[in-house]
């Protein structure tokens, strides 16, 4: 059971890592300033909730790594997040339509989380969820307001969407670690959250005026760690590129 | 003599919350507890945001000022449940945010007036503002861009 709990905290840490990190690389940069503070601060959420699922993970492992050794000093093949977080940001619309879809995975599975019989998982869970909360309210109202706005920006919505789509179907697999951790009640099947999922999401696409792909294929291997898109390696060097050029380095 | 508790209390509504100076870190609800352990002090707090930058500073500044007040041995430790409400706010916190210029939360979602003209004709800029814990919003009247603190 700890290495389940294990591979299960370092798959939500992971999420909120490399989200985080890839959200952070708009700061600066972002088409107004509103945004560009908006961005920033949803990653420094995403950041704070992977102190607390690396931490947890650090301390299930008893290893003595600590929640820094986890995310600076593992390689791509020991990560552990889904495929949709690691791919590149894109354009703004896309940016959005990733944490959009994301958003909306994550506060469901923060809610069954905050049952968990796991108390530790479960104080985690009620912390993150109400900045989740946050997050998906302004991510489905961008998502709506490009996608019903000009028809240059409907139709970068519309092919983001079709972009990022493929990725969702990776978040309801399950695999043994679910079963076990599920059969435990510390987490939820992955497979129920998916109807209130696609509801979510139909509902914000309707009002986004985009349609949704008519395709079940999903891109699969990020959160078993089987294989990551090539995207990841390269977000790593630039992500860890400090303690791998000065080990050990603090301040 | 140790200092009792509500001496303590007292010393630590003085300290300033790093970010928004004219508040306490007792104001803003993120002291939780406060208690003996023999000689040593326990001071438990929690982060309003869990990426809130702030965090370790506030943990500082709280150890920095008990120290000065000739308290050596002080224990500081994070407690992440019940997470940290808008509710647990003071209602003299409150009342400094509004004068200060940032309008206090509501669970409404949304500020109640303009601190600055107390006009209810507002408009929300952004959802979020310069610290984690504040949104950007702007008022119809006087035309000024305001701070609210956001309600979770
Ligand atoms: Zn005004």
């Amino acid at each position: 059971m700890r290495d389940a709990l294990f591979e299960f905290l370092c798959r939500m840490g992971d999420n909120t890592l490399v989200l985080g990190h890839r959200v952070s690389e708009w700061c600066g940069h972002a088409p107004v300033l509103e945004e560009d503070i908006a961005l920033a601060n949803t990653a420094l959420d995403l950041i704070g909730q992977t102190q607390m699922w690396l931490g947890l993970a650090a301390e299930v492992e008893g290893a003595d790594r600590s929640a820094d050794d986890l995310a600076m000093l593992r390689d791509v093949w020991d990560f552990r997040n889904l495929l949709l977080v690691e791919q590149p940001n894109g354009d703004f619309g896309q940016t959005m339509m990733r944490q959009f879809l994301f958003d909306a995975w994550h506060l469901l599975m923060l809610q069954a989380l905050t049952d968990s019989t796991d108390t530790r998982i479960a104080a985690i869970a009620a912390k993150a969820v109400k900045e989740a909360q946050y997050h998906l309210e302004r991510s489905a109202d961008t998502v709506i307001g490009l996608g019903d706005g000009t028809a240059e920006s409907h139709r970068r919505m519309q092919a983001a969407l079709d972009l990022l789509w493929p990725y969702v179907g990776e978040m309801f697999v399950a695999d043994a670690v679910d079963d076990s951790l599920c059969a435990a009640g510390i987490a939820p099947d992955p497979a129920t959250l998916r109807a209130a999922y696609e509801a979510r999401i139909q509902t914000v696409m309707a009002e986004a005026t985009l349609t949704l792909p008519d395709t079940g294929f999903a891109h699969q291997g990020g959160r078993t760690g089987r294989q990551h898109s090539e995207h990841l390696g390269h977000l790593l060097t630039q992500m860890q590129w400090l303690q791998r050029a000065y080990p050990g380095a603090t301040w | 003599m140790a200092p009792d508790l509500a001496q303590i209390w007292d010393w630590l509504d003085q300290v300033p919350d790093p970010e928004i100076p004219v508040i306490s870190v007792v104001d803003l609800g993120i002291v939780r507890d406060v208690a003996w352990d023999g000689d040593m002090l326990d001071v438990v707090v929690t982060p309003t945001y869990s990426g809130c930058p702030a965090t370790t500073v506030i943990a500082l500044d709280i150890e920095t000022a008990l120290r000065d007040r000739g308290l050596d041995r002080v224990r500081i430790s994070t407690r992440i449940a019940p997470p940290w409400t808008t509710d647990w706010l003071s209602d003299k916190g409150r009342a400094r945010l509004e004068d200060y210029g940032i309008a206090p939360p509501r669970p409404a979602g949304g500020p109640e007036r303009c601190p600055r003209c107390r006009s209810t004709d507002l408009a929300r800029v952004s959802q979020f503002g310069s610290t984690p814990c504040k949104a950007h919003w702007r008022c119809n009247t006087c035309l000024e861009p305001f701070d609210y603190f956001k309600c979770i």
